[in-house]
């Protein structure tokens, strides 16, 4: 075969090649809203490609995926729709329980207004109630007590005027501090509950 | 501990009483439709039913967007999903337990686009939550993400 011949091959088998690695899809990271480390890892065929940077982003393709970095506007051009039929992120509110009680203080009182002002702001609003502890005591105190003071803050928000359907209180018990103690320590501000609207 | 003085056979009633409420608590529900635009179908065992805004949602569900569709969803671990027109969206395995914020949750989008924001359950286990699509699995490392899957 001629010098020409064999370049002419090797260009066409070049782009029998690029043409064979089709296109299937494509994976973009976003910037996180509370500007936390995040990632995704995609695992195509054998391969791993990491996305750890904001628009870090990856071609899905017939030869494997292939890292590029993406942007703001080619996000909004191919995703735009589906972003903007993203939900509201859940709302939280905090309320605080006095030592060893299912009460709640004075001014965890107010915040209720606040609640109520969030669930009208949607359209089918579902509201989550999560109890939180101190770490006094064993799991077996603390479930049920993080329990019943959901409940509590429950049974208010029925009453002021919520769907009993529409709220459910869990008990998250000492897992979830959020001021970082020993075992064993009173901490006020671990005693929560905490109200998530959807 | 009030427990303490109860025989074991009382004590064995009480952890199955406990055990049948937090069973009945596990909700058949895994989140619900929060938003919906154009035409929004979900196929559930077999049928096809309209997806409305504030219709809960089903294990094994697949959603189905049309041309001029888009749809949002809640979890009840708070992850946020939203597919926009022509997508297929198949919830295929979603176990959350709310005490813990054990649970699992697996997705696949068969096609169109998806947009991501992870909730609990990745937050708590890092390896607990992927969204696959025909080709490629995305483990979720607590995000906000797209991703498109070309017809």
């Amino acid at each position: 075969m001629s010098k020409l011949a064999r370049r002419i091959a090797a260009i066409v088998l070049a782009a029998l090649l690029s043409a064979c690695a089709t296109k299937q899809g494509s994976v973009v990271l976003l910037p996180e809203r509370d500007g936390k480390n995040s990632a995704v890892v995609v695992t195509k065929g054998g391969a791993q490609v990491q996305l750890a940077q904001p628009y870090a982003a990856a071609n899905l393709t017939s030869g494997g995926a292939k890292a590029y970095q993406s942007s703001a506007q080619e996000v909004q051009a191919y995703f735009g729709a589906a972003l903007a039929a993203q939900p509201l992120p859940p709302a939280q509110f905090t309320l605080y329980f006095i030592e060893g009680k299912d009460e709640f203080t004075a001014e965890s009182k107010a915040i209720i207004d606040r609640v109520f002002t969030e669930i009208a702001k949607r359209p089918v609003p579902d509201v989550v109630v999560i109890g939180h502890t101190d770490r006094v005591g064993s799991d077996a105190i603390n479930d049920p007590l993080s329990r019943q003071r959901a409940e509590v803050v429950r049974t208010a928000l029925v009453a002021r005027g919520i769907g009993v359907d529409k709220v459910v209180a869990v008990g998250r018990g000492k897992r979830e501090p959020v001021v970082q103690t020993a075992e064993g320590v009173a901490e006020a501000r671990n005693r929560r509950v905490e109200i998530q609207v959807r | 501990m009030a427990h303490a003085q109860i025989c074991p056979r009382g004590r064995l009633l009480l952890t199955s009483l406990a055990l049948g409420l937090a069973l009945s608590a596990a909700h058949a529900e895994i989140g619900q439709i929060k938003s919906a635009k154009g035409q929004v179908a979900v196929e559930r065992k077999g049928q096809v039913l309209a997806g409305q805004v504030g219709m809960l949602l089903e294990l094994s569900d697949v959603l189905k967007t049309g041309g001029d569709g888009a749809v949002g969803l809640t979890m009840r671990d708070n992850s946020l999903l939203s597919a926009g027109p022509n997508s297929i969206l198949a919830l295929e395995r979603f176990e959350f337990d709310p005490t813990t914020s054990q649970g699992r949750f697996d997705s696949q989008l068969r096609r169109g686009t998806l947009a991501v924001v992870s909730g609990r359950i990745a937050k708590q286990s890092p390896e607990a939550m992927t969204v696959r699509t025909p080709s490629a699995v995305l483990g979720v490392r607590g995000t906000e993400f797209v991703v498109s899957v070309d017809e």
